[in-house]
């Protein structure tokens, strides 16, 4: 039960970190389409990390509830995928987080439709239709981008350069993911395969011999995530119970 | 006030009649049974249950309507009302009412596509999407993201007008 709480803390943790890091384009996207396009994913991720943590929250019982495992967790027992808490940088940063993101949550997720516990493929079931939009979107814009303008190009190879080592933790097993029953080895080549045919499409290449920062799933992070938290908890940590 | 919990027959169609008269916060053309969203009436020992679907997982009218389920139900008679939430099967567009998507029509909205020659994440698949203004099929999409989670942004190529398609799911 422990790994499958963790587990399931862990995907929790990922979808509330870029939910958090996609909000801060609220207001301040290069056109509003695209403003509106990036919170509205903020809030899908949003919506997933809640059913993840009520899910939590309800395997662990007694009073924990949801908002007590998203506000009063500190930075080491957060299970976020480093790539989550990276910084927003340019348009060309963000887009390609959420592009490497999307494309591993659609391919893990339709594996845990196939796990043996009946809420999880519950939460994951209902996150695939929205998952399909987010992946089309942002690979949309990776083409665009990488395929566009010289300087468009050029952002897009430099976003690349700083969040490929991010990408390596997605496919190594964390202690608790062991039992959950994830072929690592498949949902690897099948992520590859599709990166490589929309880095083709936008003229990009894969990085290679890139070494990988590992990490965040067992709550090491990189120094993003205080920052991060130190926001998103501010209101609960400086008046405790607070509702709206 | 009578209270209906304490006569005899309960009629799942008269309760129904009453959910109908709830609309999306969002929406407000549309009641909760028009969207699909509501999968069950029940009558337990003591209490009403309501089962609800989210149309999408962060969609904040889903609280709201929760409440407003409680409310509506309690001014007529029903003291005690539980409204719970499922997540499977998971809702569809599909599950919209023909009523609903005339009306969503009507309010200037094209409603969704049938979902099986779309929903798929293939790129730069657009749909073929009709303007709600002057049935034109010649319409581009401006944004895979409109107002709100179940919306994206189009325009029309005749008449010009921008405007929301509620999208397949």
């Amino acid at each position: 039960m422990k790994n499958l709480i963790d587990y399931i803390l862990h995907l929790a943790d990922t979808t509330l970190i870029l939910a958090q890091r996609n909000a801060e384009w609220c207001g301040h996207g290069p056109v509003l389409e695209q403003d509106i396009a990036i919170t509205n994913i903020s809030l899908d991720l949003l919506g997933q990390s809640r059913n993840f943590y009520q899910y939590a929250a309800l395997l662990i019982g007694g009073d924990c509830d949801e908002n007590k495992l998203a506000y009063l967790r500190k930075e080491r027992e957060f299970k976020n995928l480093l790539l989550a808490e990276q910084p927003n940088g340019d348009w060309a940063q963000t887009i390609l987080r959420q592009y490497l993101f999307s494309q591993f949550q659609y391919l893990l997720f339709q594996q845990l439709q196939k796990n043996k516990d009946e809420q999880v493929v519950a939460i994951v079931t209902k996150a695939l239709k929205e998952i399909t939009y987010h992946v089309r979107w942002s690979s949309e814009w990776v083409i665009r981008l990488g395929d566009g303008t010289e300087e468009s190009r050029e952002r897009m190879i430099k976003a690349i350069d700083e969040l490929w080592r991010y990408t390596g933790e997605m496919f190594v097993a964390a202690k608790y993911e062991k039992e959950i029953g994830i072929d690592f080895y498949l949902l690897k080549e099948e992520w590859n395969k599709k990166i490589k045919s929309i880095f083709e499409e936008a003229t990009l290449s894969i990085p290679e011999n890139v070494f990988m920062q590992i990490g965040g799933k067992e709550g090491t992070h990189t120094e993003h995530l205080g920052y991060i938290l130190t926001e998103l908890q501010y209101m609960q940590r400086a008046y405790p119970n607070s509702e709206w | 006030m009578v209270n209906i919990m304490e006569t005899e027959v309960l009629d799942k169609n008269m309760l129904y009649t009453y959910l109908e008269e709830i609309k999306d916060p969002e929406v407000p053309v549309l009641s909760i049974i028009d969207l699909g969203i509501v999968r069950d009436v029940k009558l337990n020992a003591d209490e009403l249950e309501v089962v609800i679907t989210p149309t999408y997982t962060g969609c904040p009218a889903m609280d709201m309507i929760a409440a407003t389920i409680k409310i509506e139900l309690a001014t007529l008679g029903f003291r005690k009302v539980k409204v719970t939430t499922i997540l499977s099967p998971a809702w569809t567009t599909d599950w919209m009412t023909e009523e609903g998507k005339r009306k969503l029509k009507q309010y200037g909205i094209a409603p969704p596509n049938p979902k099986q020659h779309i929903c798929s994440g293939d790129l730069f698949s657009e749909e073929t999407i009709q303007c709600p203004q002057c049935n034109s099929y010649h319409t581009h999409r401006i944004s895979e993201f409109g107002s709100t989670a179940c919306k994206s942004l189009y325009q029309c190529d005749d008449c010009k007008e921008p405007f929301d398609y509620f999208k397949c799911h």
